[in-house]
């Protein structure tokens, strides 16, 4: 039984890894998601072989029952990464309206320093992309900044 | 003392329940968020004074027993950290009160009040859990604070910061269950007396784990790319606060596990080594850029660099000038952050070529950021001085002559990053002004409860620097306490 969580801990951790490195916002959320729920599994299996009774009711004090302090905390850390992820999807709905795309946006200061290095003189405002100081004020005028 | 080491958590968190009820009326707001870390600063200074009498003092939450139940501990180093964090706090609040376009939106004040109560729990918790969820406490409210407002580009650079931290965070529970497997408990006293119990080869492996999940947070080299990408679009009181607490938060989580839990048993040299690359790659990148903001936000991961190499030496002077470099580094660094945000009030920008000559049109301004730049660089006499002279002292004293060069390189790289900004504020010309600086050449405003804001944090910093000599010696207290837990594992289990 603990092989088989020990599997699917790995499982979880090797495909949320996966979906992480993708470039699709919705695909790093589950990402995350999955990458969580393995972390969640491993703390809860960190209290000993699964299959144990629960502690519950009167306790008489013999070793056969599943040690409480894992469940307890991996319960928190539900919540928390609950919370988190709810935020996190916000964020990318957010980002899906400004934007009417799903991808992760590059940073445009480093690419604008990169071409200036690339080319090794001083930046030509035809060609350079913006900075991200005009581009904050365009954003303002468009979209306003809502409470 | 039962009902002081909790104060500083509790009462930030009550007061920001206030601060909810009273969202009405905005003046009421601000004054319940002022008052809530002025009493949490008051109790942060009483508990080092009796630190600084009685040793390590600890709190069991609920009447549970140490082991099973949550504990809260205050030592040197928790104490010297909860005092100086929670004056910047302050500073920053009062800042935050007194900008023109006002930033304190409904989610302002009770946001800010739960990042300072994730802050102080940070310091004071004796246990790894516990640690894990102010951690959460703090980086939910810094998720809120530095999208706060979701237009484009805190979206964009937000999404960064929410992500990396997530999987890191994710990384810290790993690294907990880990921990509770092998030695079945979460408390750091108790785990500090069972170290002894399983193999050295173990205890490496979760060090190192640690050192990955704190490095994340701490932004240390091989992984601090998340910080200049996400920091500079945040609001200037929201990066002021995140530049001078949230990777400190991180510093001192690695320097108590690495202290406290895993005594040296990091392989030689490997934090060093991060050390040395912290310090040159964060001021490399720099002296590349051209915004104030963003030299300030690479500038961050520089000094971690400091402070890392004070815990790779391993020694007593390495880890008090460590910890002075800490006291030091977080006030000056809010307050360089806080004279951006000035800048950036009265100019409209903190592109290096949009602004210029600000010296004759915000004099204050211009005193203020020489202040605290130079003791960035660590000129004497001012505090950054004191800080690197002691990590110097400390390396010579064991023998790393190579890692002392690259600290004094840097230092002298952080000077010229440093004029940088002064040839391009405060002298010279804009290219391409905006509409303030292009408007004449008459002074600028800045509104004055702002001024006395950054005023206040300067003058801490001076205050560091006159009073050296009794802050050292509490640094090297708190470092003696580091590297020999006993009496704080005698506090937390009894004798």
């Amino acid at each position: 039984m603990t092989v088989l969580t020990a599997a699917l801990v790995g499982i979880l951790y090797g495909t949320g890894v996966y979906m992480i490195l993708q470039r699709t916002l919705t695909k790093v959320v589950l990402g995350i998601t999955l990458l969580s729920h393995g972390a969640n599994l491993l703390l809860l299996t960190s209290g000993g072989s699964a299959g144990l009774a629960p502690l519950i009711g009167r306790f008489t004090g013999d070793d056969t029952v599943a040690d409480p302090l894992p469940q307890a905390l991996v319960l928190t850390a539900i919540v928390i990464s609950f919370g988190m992820t709810v935020f996190l999807l916000a964020l990318a709905y957010r980002s899906w309206q400004l934007t009417r795309d799903d991808v992760v946006e590059d940073d445009i200061e480093d690419r604008r320093i990169a071409a200036l290095a690339h080319r090794g003189h001083p930046p030509d405002p035809d060609t350079v992309p913006p900075r991200v100081q005009d581009l904050d004020e365009f954003a303002d005028e468009e979209t306003g900044a809502p409470e | 003392m039962r009902a002081l080491l909790p104060a500083p958590v509790l009462v930030p968190l009550l007061f920001a329940a206030f601060t909810v009820l009273a969202h009405r009326s905005r003046p009421v707001q601000r004054a319940i968020a002022i008052t809530g870390v002025l009493v949490a600063l008051v109790a942060a200074i009483a508990i080092l004074v009796v630190v600084e009498r009685d040793g390590p003092q600890a709190v069991t939450l609920g009447g549970w027993p140490a082991v099973v139940g949550i504990t809260l501990v205050a030592d040197m180093f928790s104490a010297l950290m909860l005092v100086i964090s929670l004056v910047t706090v302050l500073a920053v609040l009062v800042f935050a009160v007194g900008q023109r376009h006002s930033d304190d939106m409904l989610a302002f004040h009770p946001t800010y009040l739960a990042l300072t109560a994730g802050v102080s729990l940070a310091f004071v918790t004796g246990d790894l859990f516990n640690l894990f969820v102010s951690f959460e406490v703090f980086l939910a409210a810094s998720y809120v604070l530095i999208t706060l407002g979701g237009a484009r580009p805190q979206v964009r650079h937000g999404m960064t910061y929410v992500v990396i931290n997530m999987i890191a965070s994710t990384l810290f529970l790993t690294a907990i269950a880990l921990v509770y497997a092998t030695f079945g408990t979460v408390n750091m006293a108790d785990l500090a007396e069972k170290m002894g119990t399983v193999p050295e080869e173990l205890r490496t492996a979760l060090a190192l784990l640690f050192v990955v999940v704190f490095g994340i947070k701490a932004a240390v080299f091989p992984v601090f790319q998340w910080l200049p990408d996400s920091y500079p679009t945040a609001r200037a009181p929201v990066v002021a606060v995140f530049a001078g607490l949230l990777t400190k938060v991180g510093v001192y989580a690695l320097v108590r596990t690495q202290t406290l839990l895993f005594n040296g048993d990091l392989p030689d040299a490997l934090l060093l080594t991060l050390a040395g690359f912290t310090m040159i790659v964060g001021v490399l990148g720099a002296i590349a850029q051209n915004d104030m903001k963003r030299i300030l936000s690479f500038h961050i991961v520089s000094q971690i660099g400091y402070m890392i190499l004070g815990l790779g030496l391993f020694t007593v002077s390495g880890l008090a000038g460590a910890v002075f470099f800490l006291v030091h580094q977080i006030p000056v660094k809010t307050s360089l952050f806080l004279v951006s945000g000035m800048v950036e009030e009265s100019a409209g920008s903190t592109a290096l070529d949009r602004v210029g000559g600000l010296l004759r049109r915000t004099p204050v301004v211009a005193a203020l950021f020489g202040l605290a730049a130079l003791s960035l660089a660590g000129i004497p006499p001012f505090s950054g001085f004191i800080g690197k002279l002691s990590l110097v002292e400390a390396g010579f004293g064991s023998g790393d002559y190579v890692i002392v060069a690259v600290s004094l390189v840097g230092s002298i790289l952080t000077l010229f990053s440093m004029a940088k900004i002064w040839n391009g504020v405060f002298w010279g010309v804009a290219e391409r002004p905006t509409a303030a600086v292009g408007a004449g050449a008459g002074r600028l405003k800045v509104p004055a409860l702002m001024t006395s804001a950054t005023i206040g944090l300067v003058a801490v910093t001076v205050a560091i620097a006159v009073l050296a000599g009794p802050i050292y010696d509490l640094s090297y207290r708190a470092a003696e306490g580091l590297l020999d837990p006993a009496p704080y594992v005698r506090a937390v289990l009894g004798s």
